[in-house]
């Protein structure tokens, strides 16, 4: 009866097609081999069966295609950051004049350029003066051709909005003979132009004289800024914030008909299939999903990129062709994704073990464990705590460990997701029908509801830590510029010849519609009476002692002053430097002699212009300037200086518009503009904000917003999909007389009870990591309540919403024909 | 169904007089045709006649239906034979079958086995119809058919009656 | 049926319990190679766990069941895959086509995971659903088709790879008397031609006399006919 070798083979296991039934023992001689063939047709199974079955599968697919697609997107994006950094990087160097020597001569291949900008509604216009002296003159990137003098190539934007504004055509009223091309552009928005013109006089070796710079070409050396190491973490942390939660919503998408999968398998597995092939099978099924994903993802790139052109965010916007990803990137994305796509679904499989006669899942009734999930969020801060109090001033951050310590600590977030769930859901007892119906149902299968909400756990656990790191580093990027702008609007400056110059420039400003009040003096350096017996070396000290030439009314502006008549001269002691307060009292007092003739670049040029400080020179106390700075050193009025030359005065405006009349700004530039190039106007702000700054948290909001959208969508299907499998249930409670608003509400609280704690989970989490990211810049600890309220409003409603969507479904579901057997 | 046979498997619980004999039929199987006198007496007879029966005793006053019967070692074989014989099926067999099953409870016998044996007659029997429906016209088929349901419906009856026993059983040897 | 051939399956007091309750209590029975079977009893008779215990798919708690001599516990998941694909075919009362798949690609199935090109087992695959009488309905899916044409395909996929034991489970239970009938015909006409066994569970009389000889199930126990007599 016993077969001849039935009792040597036989070998107790756990159960029959257990995982580790089979794979301990060598294969067996009549086993089938495993070949490069067989692990082509079963993945050409899978895809067939991600591909095929009908209008379901078709949406299941297209749904882990978008979900997929859209996270290969967003890595796609941050895979072309660098790159699109470095190609604006690149274009701005390429188009800045080489200045890297002095050229005294004009040649064959010199230029004179002078950059000349100006604001208008708040968009910078950048400009360039230029004029050609040789035949060989460079041109500039993207220009093809000189405009002639008077005239102008400009970029498409600016033509624009030219053609729209007359009152900018009055500032810049060149005629266009081009327009600039790509290469010589950093974005499609951005407002540049090339002026040729005859008015440029090259500088002096001294840059004393003259308004332009004889240049050789165009390109300098790269001098990118860096926004130092708080601005780095600020970029990680949100990266992190934004990418995880798609890895998790990936890891949901791929998971989408999982059951239904599940069944399929069993059918394949009652045919012969073993579990190797039916492993193999599904990650087929993964697989394809993945590869739509990758080419939705691509496609929304794509599409992406084109419309990204059409923004334009604090000046900058971008060329699609400039946003590359990195070749590196891309191809580890193409790999990485549908790897991490399969080993999320072979780690799904790994619970349960698929049988010829169905889907067993092992682990019921298993309690989960609690260290292992909270080592994650340990070992996250056990990488952030060395980093405490270290980020700040110029330190190089490293950023893997940022990074891997901010991915541990949410992880963990979502790792004690299930065990809370669990933990919670277990301990609820009775109560009405409705919650009775909603907590059983939990009680039976926590996992896939805690799956369900881990995603949004993520998201607003990231957002809630990076709220606190934004409140905590907010002084660091918005910094206070002392600037009353109450008092004035805009300040104007720029050399000029003398005093009276100052005085027609302030005359045409007030001129301007809608100024009310204008004031300007010339500034003049003074230096010490013996400074041209001094020897003449790099190593000699001027000291520096400022002299203001204006009318009474405009030193009444500058300092507290009782009594003024032409030829009065005050003296205004610096507040508290005392480096210059220690030339102030060596130099300035009444009688005192100073040289006008004051050397600007280190060396003295040329004969003393001697000017006796008058007798009767009163000491005043300054007042402060709208521009947040105060005036010191002597004041005069042009009367009091006579005859005496000032050397390279410069005009020092302040300008106070009509609030009440928009124009008034763009009226002064224009005015100003008229001036030259020599002269600027600056209009003043309370704050500056650091414009990276402000991107960087829109950015925050946006996604935010997004992946909660999409991790709205992916509730939405699972929770369909576990309502198509109880249809039957549904059906017969109907039948009971079960109301369906009771229903509604068991479903309802099936979802809710998992949010709830979910989002309880999320503040804990992002309190934790906010409070860390805030150790590590030495920033104060504080919630930002409001914040954290919002975003866990946002997570809370997009479930309700997914709730509300999936009741039409459900009410159609619980017709009576759900009875019937398929 | 063999009333010969029947009043055996009556005897085989103990001699009993003839009178007693048809009252005990009657009662357990005989519920709307009661055995005649005759019937009794002239079987008796011929069971005498072929020894599977003898007379265990005449009481005092005479006459035939002072007779008391017992079974013989003869008797009991033929019983038994009979109860493992399964019935040539065909309609209307319950009667039958009943009887034997109650006699086989009565006797000691294996009721279950009984029923085991009629279902694989029943079976061989199916086999055969569907062996002929197969290979005959369609006439042949409708008629093999409804033969098939009758005797699925036997079937079924036997499945029932199996699942009963015990309850049977009980109520029997009450 | 003679005594000489070799059992095809022996299995030797096979106990299984679910739970506290015995689904098989001491089941004995020899199947031979060529036979068509039936496996009777009462619901809850241990019917379909005894079919599963001879597939191999379900392990029994003790005893022995030896096919072609070898003990199927002993088997690592790969070999009783391997027998499944080889040597066994399976007819079910419902749910065992795949959805996803057309009729044609479901009965190519088989083959196609023994390591049969797509082409020839689907030219294989589509000679059997003709023989079956279902060849119209190759293309569609088995959500678009009648019970009756699903359990003819299921038939087709159970024979298409030339198995020695084809185990059906109430392979009518779902179907009318005609359909029923005719799924019963084409089963044993096309196991009869390809000399499979076949073990069919099932609960009605008339399907069970489409059997050479039957086995009854009853409280786990099981009574073979040929070792009883």
């Amino acid at each position: 009866m016993s077969s001849p070798h039935g009792g040597a083979r036989y070998e107790p296991f756990a159960g029959f097609d257990s995982v580790g039934g089979g794979s301990g023992r060598p294969p067996a001689p009549d086993a089938r081999t495993v070949g490069l063939r067989a692990w082509i047709r079963d993945l050409a199974l899978g895809a067939r069966f991600a591909a095929g079955g009908g209008r379901e599968g078709w949406t299941r697919t297209a749904l882990t295609a978008v979900g997929v697609g859209l996270g290969v997107a967003l890595l796609l994006l941050t895979a072309a950051v660098p790159a699109m950094m470095h190609t604006r990087d690149q274009k701005r160097v390429a188009r800045e004049p080489s200045s890297a020597a002095y050229i005294a001569h004009p040649g064959a291949s010199t230029l004179l350029s002078e950059e000349t900008g100006t604001t208008y509604h708040g968009d910078g216009i950048t400009g360039l003066l230029v004029h050609p002296e040789g035949p060989k003159a460079q041109l500039p990137p993207g220009v093809t051709a000189w405009p002639g003098t008077g005239r102008m190539v400009v970029s498409p934007a600016l033509e624009r909005l030219l053609a729209s504004s007359p009152l900018l055509r009055e500032r810049i009223p060149y005629p266009i003979t081009g327009t600039i091309g790509h290469a010589g552009l950093m974005g499609p928005a951005e407002l540049y132009y090339y002026a040729g013109s005859d008015q440029l006089v090259a500088r002096d070796s001294t840059y004393h004289h003259g308004n332009a710079d004889r240049i050789a070409g165009f390109g300098a050396h790269s001098n990118s800024a860096v926004m130092g190491p708080t601005f780095d973490l600020l970029l990680i942390v949100v990266l992190v914030v934004l990418l995880l939660p798609v890895a998790v919503f990936i890891g949901t998408a791929v998971r989408l008909g999982g059951e239904r999968r599940d069944r399929r398998l069993a059918a394949l597995r009652l045919v012969g299939a073993d579990i190797r092939t039916t492993h193999r099978i599904a990650a087929g099924e993964a697989l394809l999903g993945a590869v739509f994903g990758l080419l939705v993802g691509a496609l929304l790139f794509l599409v992406g990129r084109q419309l990204a052109s059409h923004v334009t965010i604090r000046d900058i916007s971008a060329y699609p062709g400039d946003m590359a990803p990195n070749p590196a990137l891309t191809v580890l994305i193409v790999l990485a994704v549908p790897i991490a796509s399969i080993a999320v679904t072979l780690a799904g499989l790994r619970g349960t073990t698929i049988e010829p006669l169905g889907v067993v899942r092992q682990g019921v009734g298993r309690r989960r464990r609690l260290w292992w999930r909270l080592l994650l969020p340990a070992a996250g801060l056990a990488l952030l705590a060395p980093l405490f109090g270290k980020v700040k001033g110029d330190v190089s951050l490293n950023e893997y460990q940022v990074a891997a310590g901010a991915v541990l600590l949410l992880f963990g977030v979502t790792a004690v997701l299930p065990w809370v769930v669990e933990a919670a859901v277990g301990r609820l007892r009775g109560g009405p029908v409705v919650w009775q119906l909603a907590t059983r149902r939990l009680q039976l299968n926590s996992s896939s509801s805690a799956r369900m909400v881990s995603g949004v756990t993520v998201a607003v656990a990231g957002a809630i830590a990076l709220q606190m790191l934004f409140h905590g580093v907010d002084g660091d990027f918005v910094s206070s510029t002392g600037a009353d702008t109450s008092r004035a609007q805009a300040v104007v400056n720029g050399e000029v010849g003398d005093s009276a110059q100052v005085a027609s420039y302030v005359r045409s400003i007030a001129a301007a519609k809608g100024v009310s009040q204008v004031y300007g003096f010339a500034r003049a350096d003074a230096t010490r009476p013996d400074a041209s017996t001094l020897k003449r070396d790099e190593t000699t000290d001027y000291p520096y002692l400022p002299v203001d030439v204006a009318g009474c009314p405009t030193l009444r502006q500058l300092a507290r002053i009782t009594s003024c008549a032409p030829g009065s001269v005050f003296l205004v002691p610096p507040d508290d430097d005392p480096y210059v307060h220690g030339d102030y009292v060596k130099f300035v007092r009444p009688g005192g002699l100073v040289d006008l003739n004051s050397p600007d670049s280190g060396a003295y040029h040329g004969k003393a212009r001697l000017w006796r400080i008058p007798a009767g020179a009163v000491t005043a106390h300054p007042l402060p300037q709208p521009s947040g700075a105060q005036e010191w050193g002597v004041l005069a009025t042009p009367e009091a200086l006579g005859k005496a030359a000032l050397s390279t005065p410069q005009a020092q405006i302040t300008v106070s518009v009509d609030p009440k009349q928009p124009d008034a700004i763009e009226r002064v530039r224009n005015a100003v503009a008229a001036f030259g190039p020599a002269v600027r106007m600056y209009t003043l702000h309370d704050t500056k904000e650091k414009s990276n700054y402000i991107q960087l948290r829109r950015g925050l909001y946006a996604g935010a917003t997004l992946t909660m959208g999409l991790i709205g969508a992916s509730l939405l299907v699972t929770m369909l999909e576990q309502l198509r499998e109880r249809r039957k249930l549904l059906a017969v409670l109907v039948a009971f007389g079960t109301r369906r608003s009771a229903l509604a509400w068991s479903v309802l609280w099936q979802t809710a009870v998992p949010v709830v704690l979910g989002l309880v989970l999320a503040c804990a989490g992002g309190i934790g990591l906010g409070a860390a990211l805030l150790a590590m810049v030495g920033g104060p600890f504080h919630v930002d309540w409001a914040g954290m309220g919002a975003m866990s409003g946002i997570g809370a409603g997009v479930v309700l919403l997914v709730t509300l969507l999936s009741l039409p479904p459900l009410w159609r579901l619980m017709r009576a024909d759900g009875l019937r057997t398929e | 169904m063999s009333i010969g046979h029947t009043l055996l498997g009556l005897l085989e619980s103990g001699p009993r007089h003839g009178y007693d004999l048809k009252r005990t039929f009657d009662e357990r199987f005989g519920h709307d045709r009661p055995l005649a006198y005759g019937q009794v007496y002239s079987t008796m007879a011929r069971l005498l006649k072929s020894g599977l029966v003898e007379v265990d005793g005449i009481e005092p006053g005479g006459g035939p239906e002072r007779k008391r019967y017992a079974i013989t070692d003869a008797g009991i074989t033929d019983v038994a034979t009979w109860l493992a014989q399964p019935e040539k099926p065909e309609p209307y067999l319950q009667t039958t079958l009943y009887t034997k099953v109650v006699l086989a409870l009565l006797t000691g016998r294996s009721a279950a086995d009984l029923l085991d044996s009629q279902r694989a007659e029943h079976l061989r029997l199916m086999r055969e119809l569907t062996r002929r429906k197969r290979d005959g016209d369609l006439a042949d088929q409708l008629i093999c058919d409804h033969a098939l349901f009758h005797l699925e419906a036997d079937l079924r009856w036997l499945e029932l009656t199996a699942a009963r026993l015990d309850q049977l059983a009980a109520e029997v040897t009450r | 049926m003679t005594a000489a051939t070799e059992p095809l399956l022996l299995a030797t007091a096979v106990r299984k319990a679910y739970g506290p309750t015995a689904a098989l209590d001491g089941a004995d029975l020899t199947i031979r190679a060529g036979e068509v079977v039936a496996v009777m009893g009462p619901s809850g008779s241990g019917k379909s766990t005894l079919l599963h215990c001879l597939a191999g798919i379900v392990r029994p708690d003790s005893g022995e069941i030896q096919y072609r001599g070898r003990e199927l516990s002993a088997m690592s998941d790969g070999e009783r895959s391997a027998l499944r694909r080889s040597d066994f075919g399976f007819v079910f009362q419902f749910g065992q086509l795949v959805p996803e798949l057309t009729c044609l690609e479901n009965v190519a199935m088989p083959l196609r995971l023994s390591g049969t090109k797509r082409r020839p087992a689907e030219r294989q695959a589509a000679e059997w659903l003709e023989r079956l009488e279902v060849a119209d309905i190759s293309g569609k899916r088995p959500g678009e088709i009648s019970g009756g044409q699903g359990q003819r395909v299921a038939v087709a996929r159970a024979l298409v790879g030339d198995p020695r034991v084809v185990f059906a489970d109430e392979p009518t239970g779902a179907l009318d008397s005609f359909n029923g009938e005719r799924v019963m015909r084409l089963l044993t006409d096309a196991a009869n031609d390809t000399g499979a066994a076949v073990v069919l569970v099932t609960h009605e009389a008339r399907v069970a006399a489409y059997s050479d000889r039957e086995i009854v199930v009853r409280d786990g126990k099981s009574r073979d006919t040929e070792r009883v007599s």
